[in-house]
């Protein structure tokens, strides 16, 4: 098959599949698997080119974990600290442990039944994660501890990788080879340049070059990022995001290195820059198409004859599998005082295996640390494993917490995650909405697209994003799905528009409020589905009018009823002309209506009060009329 | 020598037949300071600090008002809210004000025959005053009998005016002279154009 139609039928199995899974409650992953098998043993449309495909498609890995470093700021890993070591690193240590000490009983090696019980460690970062969001049980304790696990699982990722290759049966050292079938060639197979140095000069170069890219990374790419920014071409900067990574990548293999760890290194290190999300919005759809490419091929390559020959074992391995992980996660959460509902929901929830077993399984395959049999058995167990957990989440939703909310007069777990603001444009004008939220003390992620601006506020000491706010990825990797408050406060009048809309649509709980240009700016943004909208120089010009009115020698109050007055008016005007604007936009009735109006304001700014006057449109205080007996 | 300080409160002086004329009066007397309090915090933004550190160089505080609602216009009581403060002017270490004097200066709508048992409000005028005595009393201040204009609404008309303009400009001049008895001003019920019997002649006291 030629390229273009190779790439015809992996898109179009992963088109039809994966929306279908994900409606499912299957989560991705589990589509692009499902398609594989279609096209692979079912169809038979691909076949044993899948392992070329495979290869390639593995830069997802590397690309995801560059990602999973973006993710991970050194502050909020610190903040975590106790639930990512204590709950996390017992989970990993110990089902690693039961499961390698499974492995030895059924006669393997310690090298493979360590790796085996590694891998098996890991559950699912993408379904779980997914449905967590999904059902809105994220931020319940059962939510955060899960949450925890499998960040500690995705950090635990790198070490594994690092010491796979040292597990190797037939080969003792560190950099492994290729392997029989070409797996894994994207870490283990590098090294060869340094390979004839002594190991401390080797050593020493490796540790060189982890400080370059730290140090790289911290005081390089910073500037040139800007560099590239400032040119305003998104497709460069997509270019030199992929190219840091590949960079990156080459590096690392030519040290004989990981390349995984390295752009995990490079990911920590750029986590928090002003352009993360940027960087992340740029490579997410690289590594999500790999990726999925990669399942895919996974997909394609599962042995049915394997499954329909011995349907009991296999289906009892995975049964096996999940019950310990279940058991070990419910102990796990009775010790770290989870109670009733959220013990469940962790024990349950991460009771599977992961995604990244498929990667590991096949770095370990390419390294020799698990033989080709065992790695084709095992793929099936996480497979199925996974394409189970759904009912796994269905028991706990129909069947524990029900009966946990009948049973417990516990009160609701509380929400602990504050009100969260996004803002767009910190310009002028977004400046000074930011500063009254943040110096309120809530939590405000800033987006704005000119580098000049960003590096101001740095300077300042506030943290600002680098990201056009009108391309909606951008906008999503903000936490817009889980804000309270959008602002909007970008200069350009249509831009504006453009994003007040795409947000009222997309996030409809989310409440906008937007600064608009003029009169006809508040009109159009409110059609758009912002809730509240804010003429930009109205105070400011009315604050400075009011100067004037003092400066020209009225009482300061009289001045500040004066300008009230004014304000409470054109309030009022632009309420009444809504609707004609709407209607026909600027036509003769609108500018009709508007005459009107200034003729009735300039009636209230001027009237002058007779003797006896007690002038009912003015309402400050006005003497009472001296005419009143009753007084 | 006593250093008084004004504090002036009309929402409309554009509008005041009295007290803003009342108002020029105590500008122009020496040891007097006076201050519009509508026109330096129109936002009700009162700058405490300043009104305390006013409060601790004067001797006598007097409230100079219109009576709206037996009472001072909002902005009074505004400031009494947030410059009266616990530690400043009561509680166990609030004695910033001890020994010092307070009045209110007003002008009321109703002639003076309203304000008794069998009057329109049913009460003398003194006794309605009551918070503001309260208040300096728990400050420790001695409290003053208020000085009044009755029936201010037809004062120009009925050319009363100059005569309490004078009286007025002889309460701060006396006062600032020392040459007030206190004392008996604290006991009596209001005070008028006729203050003879409070002006001590000769030396001051």
């Amino acid at each position: 098959m030629g390229l273009l139609s190779d790439a015809f039928v992996y898109l179009c199995a992963a088109v039809i599949a994966v929306p279908i899974a994900n409606r499912l409650g299957l989560g991705s992953v589990l589509g692009y698997l499902i398609a594989g098998v279609f096209i692979g043993p079912i169809l038979g449309i691909v076949g044993s080119e899948t392992t070329e495909v495979q290869h390639f498609a593995e830069f997802g890995v590397v690309m995801m974990l560059f990602l999973v470093g973006l993710e991970l700021q050194p502050a909020m890993l610190w903040k975590m600290r106790q639930q990512l070591i204590g709950l996390g690193g017992l989970q990993v240590a110990g089902t690693t442990a039961v499961f390698a000490g499974a492995g030895l009983i059924f006669g393997l090696s310690w090298q493979s039944a360590l790796a085996l019980g590694m891998i098996l460690a890991l559950s699912s970062t993408a379904i779980v994660l997914q449905t967590l969001n999904e059902k809105g049980w994220l931020k319940t304790q059962g939510g955060q501890s899960s949450f925890s696990v499998l960040l500690t699982q995705d950090i635990a990722v790198i070490p594994m990788l690092a010491v796979l290759p040292l597990l190797a049966i037939e080969h003792g050292n560190g950099h492994g080879n290729a392997g029989s079938d070409g797996h894994g060639e994207t870490a283990a197979h590098g090294g060869e340049a340094l390979a004839s140095l002594p190991g401390w000069a080797q050593a020493l170069i490796i540790l060189a070059v982890i400080a370059a890219i730290i140090i790289a990374g911290r005081h390089l790419l910073r500037p040139i990022f800007r560099f590239i920014a400032e040119a305003h071409l998104r497709e460069i900067f997509t270019a030199t995001a992929l190219l840091l990574v590949i960079g990156i990548a080459l590096l690392m293999d030519f040290v004989g290195l990981s390349p995984a760890l390295g752009t995990f290194l490079a990911g920590v290190v750029l986590s928090d820059s002003d352009y993360r999300h940027e960087l992340e919005s740029d490579i997410e759809p690289f590594k999500g198409l790999l990726l999925g490419l990669f399942f895919l091929t996974v997909g394609a390559g599962i042995d049915f004859d394997l499954l329909f020959g011995a349907p009991v074992m296999i289906f009892g391995l995975a049964l096996g599998l999940m019950l310990v992980k279940f058991a070990l996660l419910f102990a796990l959460g009775t010790v770290f005082k989870l109670s009733g509902p959220d013990r469940w929901l962790f024990a349950l929830g991460l009771a599977q295996a992961g995604e990244f077993a498929f990667v590991l399984f096949g770095f370990a395959g390419g390294a020799g640390v698990l033989e080709q049999n065992l790695l084709r058995t095992m793929t099936l167990v996480v497979a199925i494993s996974m394409l189970l957990t759904p009912a796994l989440f269905i028991f706990y939703e129909k069947v524990v917490a029900p009966r946990a909310a009948a049973t417990s007069d516990r009160a609701p777990d509380v929400i602990d995650s504050r009100g969260r603001v996004v803002l767009a444009g910190m310009g002028r004008f977004g400046q000074i909405v930011a500063r009254l939220l943040m110096a309120s003390g809530y939590d405000v992620v800033i987006l704005d697209h000119d580098p000049q601006t960003i590096d101001n506020l740095a300077r300042i000491g506030v943290r600002t994003f680098y990201g056009d706010a009108t391309r909606p990825d951008l906008l999503h990797g903000t936490g817009l799905g889980e804000a309270d408050l959008f602002v909007a406060a970008i200069d350009d009048r249509d831009k504006q528009t453009m994003v007040v809309e795409h947000v009222a649509k997309t996030y409809p709980h989310v409440k906008i409020l937007a600064r608009a240009r003029d009169r006809h700016h508040v009109y159009e943004l409110e059609n758009a589905g912002a809730d509240i909208a804010e003429r930009e120089v109205f105070e400011g010009a009315l604050t400075l009018g009011r100067e004037a009115l003092i400066a020209l020698g009225a009482h300061p109050y009289r001045a500040r009823t004066k300008t009230k007055d004014f304000r409470n008016h054109d309030r009022a005007m632009l309420d009444e002309l809504r609707e004609n604007y709407n209607d026909g936009g600027v036509d003769k009735s609108y500018i009709d209506a508007m005459r009107a109006h200034s003729e009735t304001l300039l009636q209230i700014m001027r009237a002058e009060r007779g003797e006896e006057g007690h002038d009912r449109t003015e309402r400050g205080w006005n003497p009472p009329p001296k005419g009143d007996a009753t007084l | 020598m006593a250093k008084v300080l004004v504090l002036f409160a009309h929402p409309r002086p554009d509008r005041s037949e009295v007290n803003f004329p009342l108002f020029e009066t105590a500008k122009g007397v020496q040891g007097v300071t006076a201050v519009d309090l509508y026109a330096d915090y129109p936002d009700f933004n009162i700058n405490v600090d300043l009104e305390q550190a006013r409060l601790v160089e004067h001797d006598v505080v007097i409230f100079q008002h219109p009576l709206y609602w037996y009472s001072a216009p909002s902005i009074m009581k505004e400031w009494q809210d947030l410059v009266l403060e616990h530690g400043f002017a009561y509680g166990l270490h609030g004695h910033a004000l001890d020994g010092k004097s307070f009045l209110n200066a007003i002008s009321t709508g109703a002639k003076p025959n309203a304000y008794s048992k069998d009057g329109m409000n049913h009460s003398d005028l003194r006794s309605l005053l009551a918070p503001f005595e309260r208040t300096a009393d728990l400050c420790g201040m001695r409290y003053l009998a208020p000085f009044v204009m009755f029936g201010a609404g037809r004062a120009m008309e009925e050319n009363r005016l100059d005569v309490h303009r004078n009286a007025y400009d002889d309460l701060l001049k006396a006062l600032v002279a020392d040459r007030f008895d206190l004392k008996k001003a604290a006991k009596a019920n209001y005070l008028t154009d006729v203050l003879d019997d409070f002006i001590l002649k000769g030396e001051a006291v």
